[in-house]
């Protein structure tokens, strides 16, 4: 009901909402860490449309489904001169065939060091920081974490090569990763046995089938820490839409492997931004 | 004997080769002369009405610049124009055109060329012939 009237107002927006100069779909979406990019993957792309000496807001909320869990995942960001991205997310992870559910928060920076996604033959370059603190330990800490909290570094890449695929254009990004988490965090932060950084490859590809709509894959290589169950690779489909500069929406399938021993965790992921 | 695999896969190859070298080269696509002028004017007309970046336009010649755009344009697609102003790093000299005078005009652009109604494809294929010039135009 309040996601209905969230839509109306939100499409009704755009009339009077000024937004900057990027060019359409090129500040990507949001990802449920609440940084610019993918869904799964954070990209070297700056969340909203600031151009040069602009700034933009953006909210979202999304929503993960697989077959034992879902996470709901809200947040929004500030953006400034097509440089750095400031944003906050809050994450409620529901464990709905084991009962409970715990929460995060996610707090980021990312800062647009070299190259433009569209005019430079170098890609887009970023540097990111991502501090996460969970807030319900009990369930962490009784499988094996040792921490509530932790900080994830990542430099990513992304480019737009023109006229790929059937004359559309094609976005890569490359994403690596230094962390310590559990589940993105959601399960807390190293083990007894293993405290140490390690570095995780994620990747994205997309086609843009025109300027409103983009179609794609990620795919997100996790550390696998905890001794209690084993940790995999998350894996996605996704189509996003957007409708104009205030805008998107972003469905996807995923598959997230196995979390916390429940077997093969497949669903669907629905998300809706707007940017001003 | 030829087997009707073998056939089939020559076939299929011949006929790859026979789409892409029948392919008009883009000049074309985009309507040869009249549809270049088209777009010119078209963003001409954008650029007048973007507050953005219509003040970067005071002091230039309009005649000239559409007449040098065009022939640039001409010629970039593969068109029978030769080009004969100054570099575009000359032409932008202390312009200071920033990011956000660039996505703008690139903004402008599209608008014209989604209303010419020139196919995706194209205006992907342009695109790519413009973007690049970035490092040439931007910041000097």
């Amino acid at each position: 009901m309040n996601c209905r009237l969230l839509l109306i107002i939100l499409c009704c927006c755009p009339a009077i909402a000024a937004a900057g100069s990027k060019i359409i779909a090129t500040g990507g979406v949001t990802t449920v860490e609440g940084n610019a990019g993918g869904g799964i993957v954070p990209w070297a792309v700056i969340n909203g449309y600031a151009s040069s000496d602009e700034w933009a807001a953006t909210a979202f909320g999304g929503r993960v489904a697989v077959n034992d869990f879902s996470l709901h995942s809200a947040g929004i960001a500030l953006s400034l001169d097509n440089s750095w991205e400031f944003s906050y997310a809050r994450q409620r992870f529901e464990l709905e065939s084991i009962g409970g559910s715990l929460s995060q928060d996610i707090f980021s920076v990312k800062y647009h060091l070299a190259g433009e996604l569209l005019y430079t033959t170098m890609p887009q370059i970023s540097v990111g920081v991502q501090h996460k603190r969970n807030q319900d330990f009990a369930l962490p800490a009784a499988v094996g974490a040792t921490r509530a909290s932790g900080t994830d570094f990542y430099l990513a890449a992304s480019k737009v090569l023109f006229h790929q695929v059937a004359g559309r254009n094609l976005l890569l990004n490359g994403t690596l990763r230094a962390t310590k988490a559990n589940q993105t965090g959601l399960l807390g932060f190293g083990s007894a046995t293993d405290n140490h950084y390690e570095v995780v490859f994620e990747g994205s590809a997309a086609v843009l089938l025109n300027y409103n709509l983009a179609i794609g894959i990620e795919y997100k290589q996790k550390p696998d820490k905890l001794a209690f169950a084993a940790e995999q690779h998350w894996r996605d489909i996704f189509v996003a839409w957007f409708i104009n500069k205030n805008v998107s929406v972003t469905g996807a399938y995923v598959d997230l492997g196995d979390i916390a021993g429940q077997g093969s965790q497949t669903g669907y992921y629905l998300a809706l931004e707007a940017t001003w | 004997m030829v087997k009707p695999g073998i056939l089939f896969g020559f076939s299929l190859l011949l006929l790859l080769g026979c789409s892409t070298a029948t392919q008009p080269v883009l000049y074309q696509r985009l309507g040869a002369d009249e549809g270049i002028s088209a777009i010119v004017d078209g963003l001409l007309f954008e650029i007048e009405h973007d507050a953005r970046i219509v003040h970067h336009f005071a002091d230039t010649d309009i005649s000239r610049f559409r007449a040098m755009l065009t022939e640039q344009l001409c010629e970039l697609s593969g068109g029978p124009c030769r080009y004969s102003g100054s570099t575009m790093q000359e032409s932008h000299t202390g312009f200071n055109i920033t990011l956000a005078d660039y996505d703008a005009l690139v903004e402008g652009l599209i608008k014209v060329m989604q209303r010419q109604q020139i196919s995706i494809a194209d205006q992907n294929a342009l695109l790519a012939l413009l973007a690049p010039m970035y490092k040439d135009i931007s910041y000097r």
